[in-house]
């Protein structure tokens, strides 16, 4: 018989108290887990885009378009060596819960300037021919079953009236975090309804997507076209692509304190759970504790053997959690992925989220004994044994 | 007499509740001889559990001096009591307290482990000691699954696992029916007959008294004057 077998007895002797600390533990790992995984993935959007692509906008808003001009002129700038431009298109797919996005840009300069996303040959070549078609990303395609050749329409919002389009190619993400949903389509073809219907709305631009030669050029050149722009009737804000998703992000800044906040509390709870268990145990065993010491059994032990029993506790919960959230990132990360694969491109536990539960998990069990073990260990022996009576 | 086993000069203890100091034990002067089997008797309250607390060490007198088998023990440390009671102390308690997680066996190797013996050495010791108790036949019990005597039996057998000096024995069979109470008296005295044990036994129990050697009287701390049993000789 060893102390670790003594361990294992104590911690199993009242089974359903035991457990209930366990679960409870289980759940708010589980909590914990999700949190962290939905920021993790919340950032890893921001991770995989590129700082070596400038993306420039209106100074003024996103909302406010620049003009076709600036095109050739951004080009002039030394150092850009590609400039490619879109719109966000925004319309509806049969219904505004379809929501995907969508973006009107100059198919062939963009295609070289996102390389990531991979698509064949015969089919680029298809859908740079053809002013109506589209590509779209294979998540996309797989949730709307969606194939080469097929047809669909959308229903504009800022820009009016029913649009029809044809599947020209569908693309595959280079890496893991590369978006898998969205729809990208000639500007042209809605800059041509434009001229028609409404021509003060011809010749827009939602924004330029640069390529910069040399990486460490990239605050210079940044700087040029903004310099351009001075002055003229629509200023610029020039940002990496790394920059311009992160001012998203930070939009929703505080509710990710929240988050971050809400995960710290919940670890707060669940040592309040077994602080308690420890301090009912602990009150229990004063007595058996007594006849330890009595038997000459030296406060190392005592010490041992109650932050042995918290931690096992701890520990048997936090690996349930850890288990269970594993499964539930799992499906959970299905459901996103497929519908909205745009801000969550990937959705996956970190090993720094299981490590950090795991942590979380011992030193919860470790500061739950302490008082229990420094109680235990001071009780003088008389005061313990007397206890049973 | 001059080489008492237990020797305890002139000690006092009190206990204090609040501002008030309660004397407990009041100038005691109390030599044990090897190999006796005392019983201290005394109405509740007189400070029999806190002198016999005191001679195995688990708490220290006020004043005066307690030497146990040559040993100043009011001059340990509380670390080197610990050992000190590991290997001189066996206890024996009114209500068993066996750790109710182990089973008959794992009780009585409990003490062996804070030894160096080896695996083999101590199922060869817990058996033995489970024998001397006849519960050899119950290892694999848990103290519930036990009686009442036979968990005291039990704990008389971790008592004695380790070969201590002296075995001390606060009520032992204050919690048990006339007839394990008997039993526990036999293998008490057989303890001491047989095995040479010195045990010194607080008890209620005037039957209990009638099966030592030696009884000795306690009333507000005091020790009544000695009245040697006529029937045992030394
Ligand atoms: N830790 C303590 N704090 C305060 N008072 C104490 C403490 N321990 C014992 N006493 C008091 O000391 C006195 C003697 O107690 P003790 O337990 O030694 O008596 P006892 O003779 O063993 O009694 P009983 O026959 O009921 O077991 C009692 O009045 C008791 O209340
Ligand atoms: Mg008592």
């Amino acid at each position: 018989m060893k102390i670790l077998k003594l361990i294992l007895k104590n911690s199993l002797r009242h089974k359903l108290r035991s457990l209930l600390t366990a679960v409870g533990i289980a759940m708010a790992i589980l909590a914990f887990g999700l949190l962290r995984t939905i920021i993790d993935a919340y950032f890893f959007g921001v991770e995989a885009s590129s700082d070596t692509r400038l993306i420039t906008r209106n100074a003024v808003s996103l909302t406010f378009p620049l003009p076709l001009a600036y095109k050739d002129k951004i080009a002039e700038i030394p150092g850009v060596s590609n400039v490619s431009y879109g719109n966000w298109f925004g319309a509806t797919y049969i219904d505004p819960k379809n929501f995907f996005a969508q973006f009107a840009v100059e198919p062939e300069s963009f295609l070289q300037l996102y390389p990531e996303f991979i698509i064949p040959p015969d089919e680029k070549e298809a859908f740079l021919r053809e002013r109506n078609s589209c590509i779209v990303g294979r998540k996309l395609a797989d949730k709307h079953g969606w194939k080469v050749g097929d047809t669909f329409r959308l229903t504009g919002t800022i820009f009016p009236g029913d649009w029809d389009f044809v599947i020209r190619g569908i693309y595959d993400g280079r890496d893991k975090a590369t978006d898998e949903t969205t729809m990208y389509f000639h500007w042209q073809y809605v800059d041509e309804r434009m001229n028609a219907t409404s021509p003060g709305r011809a010749g827009q631009v939602g924004v330029y997507y640069i390529a910069v030669e040399d990486a460490n050029a990239v605050a210079g050149v940044s700087a040029a076209v903004d310099a351009t722009f001075d002055n003229s009737q629509d200023e610029t804000k020039t940002e990496t692509e790394k920059e311009f998703q992160l001012s998203f992000v930070s939009m929703v800044g505080t509710i990710v304190t929240s988050v971050r906040i809400i995960s710290v509390v919940v670890i707060a709870i669940i040592l309040l759970v077994m602080a308690n268990t420890m301090a009912m145990t602990a009150r229990e065993r004063i007595s058996e504790y007594a006849v330890l010491k009595t038997l000459g059994f030296m406060p190392k032990h005592l010490v041992g053997l109650i932050f042995g029993e918290s931690t096992a506790i701890a520990l048997a919960g936090g690996l349930l959690g850890i288990g269970i959230t594993l499964m539930a990132v799992k499906r959970f990360g299905i459901f996103l992925t497929e519908n909205l694969g745009s801000f969550f491109p990937v959705f996956e536990i970190s090993a720094t989220t299981i490590t950090l539960a795991t942590v979380a998990a011992v030193s919860v069990g470790v500061i739950a004994a302490i008082f229990p073990a420094i109680r235990a260990v001071k009780m003088p022996i008389a005061d313990g044994l007397r206890q049973i009576d | 007499m001059s080489a008492a086993l237990v020797e305890i000069q002139e000690v006092s203890k009190s206990y204090r509740r609040g501002s008030q100091t309660i004397p407990v034990l009041q100038g005691i002067t109390l030599l044990v001889p090897p190999g006796e089997f005392l019983a201290l008797m005394g109405p509740s309250g007189s400070g029999k559990t806190t002198l016999l607390n005191l001679i195995a060490g688990i708490d220290k007198p006020d004043s005066g001096g307690i030497v146990v088998s040559g040993t100043d023990i009011v001059s340990l440390s509380e670390s080197q009591l610990a050992a000190w009671r590991a290997r001189h102390i066996g206890f024996v308690f009114q209500f068993y307290n066996l750790m109710p997680v182990l089973t008959a066996y794992e009780n009585v190797e409990l003490p062996l482990l804070l030894t160096s013996l080896s695996r083999q050495e101590r199922k060869k010791h817990v058996e033995t000691a489970l024998d001397i108790v006849g519960l050899a036949d119950r290892m694999q019990h848990y103290p519930n699954q036990l009686s009442g005597g036979q968990e005291q039996r039990v704990a008389i057998a971790r008592a004695v696992v380790t070969d201590p000096t002296l075995i001390v024995a606060d009520e032992p069979t204050g919690d048990l029916d006339k007839e394990s109470a008997g039993e526990i008296l036999t293998l008490l005295e057989r303890l001491n007959s047989e095995f040479e044990k010195t045990i010194i036994m607080v008890t209620h129990d005037p039957r209990a008294a009638d099966q030592a050697h030696v009884t000795r009287h306690f009333d507000k701390g005091v020790l009544e004057e000695l009245n040697r049993d006529a029937s045992s000789a030394d």
